[in-house]
């Protein structure tokens, strides 16, 4: 007798199923009822439009206790689950896998749907069929592929042969499987870094078809104004910053998982999750001058699309086989289809850009490099280098192979090389821009403004020369990120101390008033300053990280920097989840006295046969000493040994990601007068209620 | 992109926009010569096995990229020294050819049974990668020495048999 599913597990498997379907079908229902020029069509379409999301919430759920509950019966649950793992990782194993990520990004993509329509319905009437429909074709797209191809509820077959298959349906002849446990989530991706690393760049990623979804509808019918661009904004900085909150977490969970110290590597589907966050960190910027100067228009529209693009692009590349890559790329069929589906959007939005060309034409005209304006555009230049650089090198084995028949590639060093003083450009941008004027651009007045800071900053290098550094790029590194540091600071002092002039209050409340009045820029002057602190752990660690190696026997010290350490012990012991660890302890002092004990480990998962290398890392602001067991003696004999890294500054990395992510939410905040309704706007402006339901 | 901002410069006057076009101009060049001249001077080949053995005595000391599946039984590692030696078995190139012969796993598994395989011995200093196994895909970056063994700066790993999720996982000597 053969184990099959249970008649609970078979029941929720089914009815998730038909929850997805029913979802798919409420989504295709709404294309064609948005389509009709009626508003009680157009009602229905927004209905249907927002169904998806409970339907795939049901869906999700059932797939949640299938997972937590270990029906193995389940492909996708037998992939990615087994008995031995903890709860939480069984539910986590939701996106573990191919066919549960898509499943998950299809939730998400519902959700946001879902969203727009309950929030954004009201103000951007015309809008709602086109931003319906775009929403409505991906959440198909998707939604299509997972339940066609990679449906995380096929069921395990059993062919009288003894061969087992996986579908929804049952092959002629064959039975029911369910084995007893499942093969479970690799060890590696056992990490919390790893749990919330993924939906946070799918977040991000999903967030992007918002906006895509309103520029498109804008082009459909013809706006003018620039009212959809403000909704369009916030929607972008949200996805911005849930993108920038995954490839940071995604950076610790390398730092800490890989065992070499290293928080970005150059991989090709990082750099695919990078493209849209540098397309999309150049809209945020230009979309300013669209704003206040009524310019760029062409452009901003591109960006939007060319974002879309390379997220549709990126998850291509991460879900097929066409890169070679540390990361997870299940080959599947699915690849051909995503190409499509980018042409196909490509096409259609550049078509539709074309059509809407002349409307588009910019209110006002450049008058010079130094203008903020100017600047600016100078900033999204830079930024479309680094992105034409990234797209280059991921597609340079293809392009190498088309021309001359062999597969060239580039590495890591290619990426330093071109990105690097293209990183040290944006650097002194953001040093110079905000000293600019709008407008009127003197070389003069801008070179009145700069000397102080510029001088000001040089003291950092100084230092740095004097204490023994005397690397150009560290030097020059130093100097930019000191002068963004001083000119930001000081902006902020100069509003503070303003303010507080006026308003006869305190420095520090007006310090407060004065961000909170002016969320957007001052979170983005928040921003600025995380990345000066990012600045300064990239040079430290990349141009000052120090590694020396050691095979010690108990009592043996080595010594790396400032630090020693001393080797006392190796112990081995079975942990309760069948693993077995490896653990040695190392006493460090400095100067003489004992910091820290450090315990570098080994886990061996017997179950999967899989080792797994855990470094113990002593963290301060002013470096990481991190160290890794790796290799010991058998039992008893004593010797062991370490590689030990000295990371300097790396710990500013996460202090500024943090600075970043709090910059972005004060930026992403609605000011108060956004929240008013229009009839309270109207009320305090005198008008009639219609007229200014447009203006926000 | 279709549309460069410059294009909104409708109502520039003629100087002004000359200077903006030359100055942009000159920017997008600067930066596309060091993209190019970057990927000529950074860019390996990747060989399969059978190719790099193929070239025979002019791929010794050229940096490339190449491609195998490892062969357990050959693993030796010496912790003291943190040398790593083993053998790594062809497998082909393409894409194509991989799916043609039923995906990666089934290769890895095929090569590291076929006694007529090209190999190729490999040697590696830097702590061994967990995912380091019979039958993984082992990626390598270095170059072939007169020695004939393939001396390995960057070794990468993947194992397609154990998980639907390949997993990541990287050594790099830095």
């Amino acid at each position: 007798m053969i184990a099959a599913l249970s008649l609970p597990h078979l029941l929720l498997a089914d009815f998730g199923l038909s929850a997805a379907l029913l979802a798919f079908c409420s989504a295709l229902y709404a294309i064609p009822a948005a389509l009709r020029k009626d508003a009680r069509w157009l009602a229905s379409a927004r209905h249907a439009a927002i169904a998806p999301f409970g339907l795939l919430t049901l869906a999700i759920a059932c797939l949640e206790g299938l997972l937590y509950s270990g029906a193995f019966g389940l492909e996708y649950v037998h992939a990615v689950t087994s008995r031995a793992m903890p709860w939480y990782l069984r539910l986590t194993a939701l996106w573990g896998g191919q066919a549960g990520s898509l499943f998950f990004w299809c939730w998400l993509l519902s959700g946001f749907s879902a969203l727009v329509m309950l929030r954004n319905w009201r103000r951007e009437r015309d809008l709602q069929p086109g931003v319906t429909i775009v929403l409505m074709v991906t959440l198909l797209f998707f939604l299509g592929l997972v339940i066609a191809l990679e449906n995380p509820f096929n069921k395990l077959w059993v062919a009288p042969g003894g061969s087992v298959s996986a579908g929804t349906l049952q092959p002629v002849g064959a039975l029911p499987f369910a084995p007893a446990d499942g093969r479970g989530l690799n060890p590696l991706l056992r990490h919390p870094g790893m749990i919330i690393h993924p939906p946070m760049l799918y977040l991000g990623f999903i967030g992007f078809v918002v906006p895509y979804a309103f520029a498109i509808a804008a082009l459909v019918v013809g706006r003018r104004d620039d009212a959809w661009i403000r909704v369009t904004r916030r929607w972008t900085l949200v996805a911005w910053m849930f993108l920038s909150l995954g490839l940071l977490l995604g950076g610790r969970w390398a730092y800490d998982v890989l065992g070499w110290g290293g928080y970005w590597g150059w991989d090709p589907v990082e750099i695919a999750a990078f493209m849209p966050w540098l397309t999309a960190t150049a809209f945020l910027h230009s979309v300013l001058i669209q704003e206040k100067r009524g310019m760029f228009k062409h452009w901003n529209m591109s960006l939007i699309i060319l974002t879309y693009a390379l997220v549709v692009l990126g998850t291509f590349l991460t879900r097929s086989g066409v890169l070679s890559s540390v990361h997870a790329f299940a080959q599947s069929a699915i690849g051909p289809w995503f190409f499509g589906f980018v042409a196909l959007l490509l096409c259609v939005s550049l078509g539709l850009l074309l059509k809407r060309w002349e409307l588009l034409r910019g209110d006002n005209a450049l008058d010079s490099w130094l203008t903020r304006e100017g600047l600016f555009l100078l900033n999204n230049l830079i930024f479309m280098g680094i992105l034409a650089a990234c797209l280059w090198g991921v597609m340079y084995p293809m392009i190498s192979e088309l021309f001359t028949g062999q597969k060239v590639t580039v590495g890591p060093p290619y990426y330093e090389r071109t990105t690097g003083p293209l990183f040290a450009a944006l650097l002194l941008l953001m040093g110079v821009a905000p000293l600019a004027a709008w407008r009127a651009g003197a070389a003069r007045r801008l070179g009145r403004a700069f000397w102080k800071p510029a001088l000001v900053a040089g003291l950092l290098p100084a230092g740095a020369l004097l204490s023994g550094i005397t690397q150009l790029a560290a030097l020059l590194g130093l100097w930019l990120a000191a002068l963004v540091a001083c000119v930001t600071l000081y902006e902020f002092y100069r509003g503070a101390q303003a303010r507080a002039r006026i308003t006869s209050s305190g420095f520090w409340l007006s310090f407060a008033q004065l961000v909170l009045r002016n969320r957007r820029r001052y979170g983005g002057f928040t921003i600025h300053l995380g990345v000066v602190l990012m600045a300064f752990a990239i040079i430290g660690i990349e141009l000052f990280q120090s590694e020396t190696q050691a095979t010690l026997s108990y009592g043996e010290q080595l010594s790396i920097g400032k630090y020693q350490l001393r080797y006392d012990s190796l112990v081995e012991f079975p942990a309760s989840d069948g693993r077995v660890i490896t653990r040695a302890t190392l006493n460090v002092t400095q100067d003489g006295r004992l910091i820290t004990q450090l315990f570098p480990r080994r886990d061996f998962f017997t179950d999967s046969q899989q080792p797994m290398t855990i470094p113990a890392i002593h963290s301060t602001l002013a470096d990481d000493l991190y160290v890794l067991l790796v290799g010991w003696e058998p039992a008893g004999a004593g010797g062991a040994t370490f590689k030990v890294y000295v990371n300097p500054l790396v710990n500013w990395l996460w202090a500024g990601g943090l600075v970043f992510i709090i910059g972005t939410l004060v930026a992403t905040w609605p000011e108060r007068w956004e929240l008013q309704t229009a009839a309270e706007r109207a009320r305090a402006l005198h008008l009639p209620a219609r007229s200014v339901t447009r203006g926000v | 992109m279709t549309t460069t901002p410059e294009e909104n410069t409708t109502a520039t006057t003629r100087p002004a926009r000359t200077r903006f076009l030359v100055g942009g101009g000159l920017l997008i060049a600067a930066i596309v010569y060091l993209i190019l001249t970057t990927a000529a001077g950074t860019s390996t080949y990747y060989y399969t096995i059978e190719e790099l053995r193929a070239r025979g005595g002019t791929a010794v000391g050229e940096p490339v990229r190449i491609s195998g599946a490892v062969l357990g039984d050959s693993i030796v590692y010496d912790a003291d020294a943190l040398e790593l030696r083993f053998t790594t078995v062809n497998i082909p190139g393409e894409q194509s050819e991989i799916d043609a012969r039923g995906g990666l796993a089934a290769v890895l598994h095929a090569a590291t049974t076929d006694p007529r395989a090209v190999q190729l011995p490999v040697v590696y200093y830097g702590p061994r990668p967990d995912l380091l196994r019979h039958e993984a895909q082992a990626i390598l970056t270095g170059q072939l020495g007169a020695d004939g063994v393939f001396h390995a700066d960057e070794l990468l790993l993947k194992c397609p048999t154990r998980y639907e999720q390949e997993l990541p996982q990287q050594s790099a000597a830095r």
